[in-house]
């Protein structure tokens, strides 16, 4: 039986976190994220969790003891933001590259300097290259289904997972959700069974080696298969958990795109406030739709771009910039993908909400009439535009 | 137990040959005559800091390391690292996935432990696992090529505190880890040299290893290159 809850996102992760009752969890406090590891210092104190929970001193040490509880066999699981991931950095490679089904919760905030708590997509796309898959979440809703799957994908996959939801936005609002029964939780997510783990009574093993040249290689590419092949883990189980909840994720969400003539592509929350726009440019008769990319790694590079044939004028959200001259992240790896699939629709990128300036329905409608300038020249006189600082 | 030297000889290394330190580095003695005092019955989980000892007991498809799982992960955090595979061994262990007792040892050089491992050494003590950390010091980076740490003897000549025409070598006094171990509160710490006296390194890593709580062990250690 589903139960009818209202929780903020941290507490719907953290609760998710209760009914999956990790081997152990290693955090250190940021904001937005602190109240996740805060939350469930409660539940352990209580004996709600069997959970070993290991108070750390920084973010490094928190990735360095999931990765050590992951490499012992253990179902391991931490939350972070911002600088605590940047800090994170290193070890985060070190977690793919160990090949180990870490699950980390990400409250997306921005990256210093200057310093601001508020939420933009920085400090995630920042480490986007670290062999960890990306889930972006609207709402409380997808925050909590996409950590109850995500313990599930990472240990198929024997790949890390990180689940990243809008800070403050998205971590501190209150929404109405549905959560699952403890015992659906834990009959979905099952046991850990690691097949070579530190612990193991019956045969001892060596990780984290040194390769020399050819080895590296190898190895290397059996992480990038292995991300590769993430799709399909992802894709399986999110039916199964479709079967169960009647909820349905897929690699991205598709908005009213089958007939649209002008295309916005958005991860996270904003993409909320991007399907009002669409719904009022629609009752306006304009042809809006509407992509908003569930996993960014990997990057559904053929399945987009398959979406987008038919735009007449495309524009890509980013919320942070790759501060390289040109344009962020989320564009230049989709216009890339739309390149090699031979597709050559009018497309720019808008850098939006640095930092949590707030966006509204109106700030999205403005890039739709952008795109409809767009679409009846067919030309892009400017590539990249920070929205709301310049036209 | 008594220490009884013909005994501990007779058991299986844990640590064997085939690495590649080099000859006359005191690190593989050390560790080995460290690991000597585990019981033989009992598992381990080893976690090395990056460093000459990790990158030439593990090179892929090869280790040294015999009857122990090991694990590298990065530089500074092989106490962070060791802290998290200590916590889980209680839950593998009450859901009967595992029985055999298992003790956890991290290993750093004095860079790793000393410099860039302090705080996730001091982290990881503070918090009470039950856990080693043996720190093998040599007295400077020796894996990258004899560099000053903060374990360099005063007026050391290194490469990064060269002794020349206006300076005497490494201005600033050594830093006294022990010292600072002992402030923390713990069950046990020591420090040892490997050479002379294998009782006292076997009898203090035996106490180290099977104390309870977080533990410290010193072993001074020379580097054949510095």
């Amino acid at each position: 039986m589903a139960i009818r809850e209202r929780l903020s996102g941290n507490e719907a992760v953290a609760t998710a976190m209760k009914q999956i009752n990790p081997d152990t969890v290693a955090a250190y406090p940021i904001t937005p994220s602190t109240e996740v590891p805060q939350y469930f210092s409660n539940f352990v104190a209580n004996g709600d969790v069997k959970t070993e929970f290991i108070a750390v001193e920084s973010e490094h040490s928190a990735m360095s003891a999931c990765i050590g509880a992951s490499a012992a066999g253990g179902r391991v699981m931490s939350a972070t933001s911002s600088q605590g991931l940047a800090y994170m950095f290193e070890m985060l490679y070190v977690a793919a590259g160990l090949r180990l089904p870490i699950t980390l919760i990400c409250g997306n905030r921005a990256l210093s300097a200057p310093l601001n708590i508020h939420n933009d997509h920085s400090d995630s796309m920042g480490v986007r290259d670290a062999g960890f898959i990306q889930l972006y979440c609207e709402n409380n809703q997808e925050a909590y289904d996409n950590t109850i799957m995500a313990v599930k994908i990472a240990e198929k996959a024997n790949l890390p997972v990180m689940v990243c939801y809008d800070g403050f936005i998205t971590s501190h609002s209150v929404e109405n959700i549905m959560l699952l029964e403890t015992e659906e939780v834990q009959k979905f997510v099952g046991e850990r069974k690691p097949t070579q783990y530190l612990l193991d009574d019956e045969r001892n093993i060596s990780m984290g080696p040194m390769d020399l040249q050819k080895y590296y290689f190898e190895h290397r590419k059996q992480l990038a298969d292995a991300m590769r092949g993430a799709k399909t883990i992802i894709e399986e189980v999110s039916e199964e958990f479709y079967k169960l909840t009647g909820r349905k994720y897929e690699l991205f969400e598709n908005y009213k795109m089958d007939d649209a003539d002008l295309g916005i592509v958005v991860l996270n929350s904003t993409a909320g406030t991007a399907k009002d726009a669409v719904d009022e440019l629609r009752r306006n008769g304009i042809k809006a739709g509407l992509i908003k990319p569930r996993t960014f790694r990997p990057l559904p590079y053929k399945e987009i771009p398959e979406k987008l044939k038919n735009l007449k004028a495309l524009a890509i959200l980013d919320k942070c910039d790759s501060v390289n001259g040109y344009a962020a992240p989320l564009f230049t790896e989709l216009t890339s993908a739309m390149y090699s699939s031979g597709l050559t629709v009018p497309t720019v990128d808008y850098i939006y909400g640095l930092g949590g300036v707030d966006v509204k329905v109106d700030d999205i409608i403005q890039i739709y009439k952008k795109l409809n300038e767009i679409a009846k020249t067919g030309n892009v006189e400017k590539t990249t535009y920070y929205l709301g600082m310049e036209n | 137990m008594a220490y009884s030297l013909k005994e501990s000889v007779a058991k299986e290394a844990r640590f064997v040959s085939g690495h590649r330190m080099c000859a006359g580095c005191g690190a593989p003695p050390a560790i080995r005559n460290v690991l000597n005092a585990l019981k033989e019955e009992d598992n381990a989980v080893i976690s090395c800091a990056t460093g000459c000892l990790e990158v030439s007991s593990c090179i892929y498809p090869y280790t040294s390391w015999n009857k122990v799982s090991f694990i590298h992960t990065a530089f500074e955090c092989a106490a962070a690292t060791l802290s998290g595979a200590e916590k889980t061994y209680y839950n593998l262990k009450k859901a009967g996935k595992i029985k055999k007792t298992t003790k956890f040892i991290a290993i750093g050089g004095d860079g790793g432990t000393l410099d860039i491992g302090l705080q996730s050494l001091s982290g990881a003590m503070e918090r009470g696992h039950d856990i080693t950390y043996v720190c093998y010091d040599n007295g400077a980076y020796m894996n990258t090529g004899t560099q000053r740490s903060s374990s360099t003897p005063h007026f050391a000549d290194t490469t990064t505190s060269p002794a020349g025409k206006v300076s005497p070598g490494k201005a600033q006094k050594r830093k006294d880890l022990t010292e600072i171990m002992v402030k923390h509160n713990i069950p046990y710490v020591a420090q040892t040299a490997l050479f002379g006296n294998l009782q006292d390194i076997y009898t203090k890593s035996e106490k180290a290893i099977y104390t309870e709580g977080p533990t410290f062990l010193a072993v001074f250690s020379p580097c054949p290159r510095g």
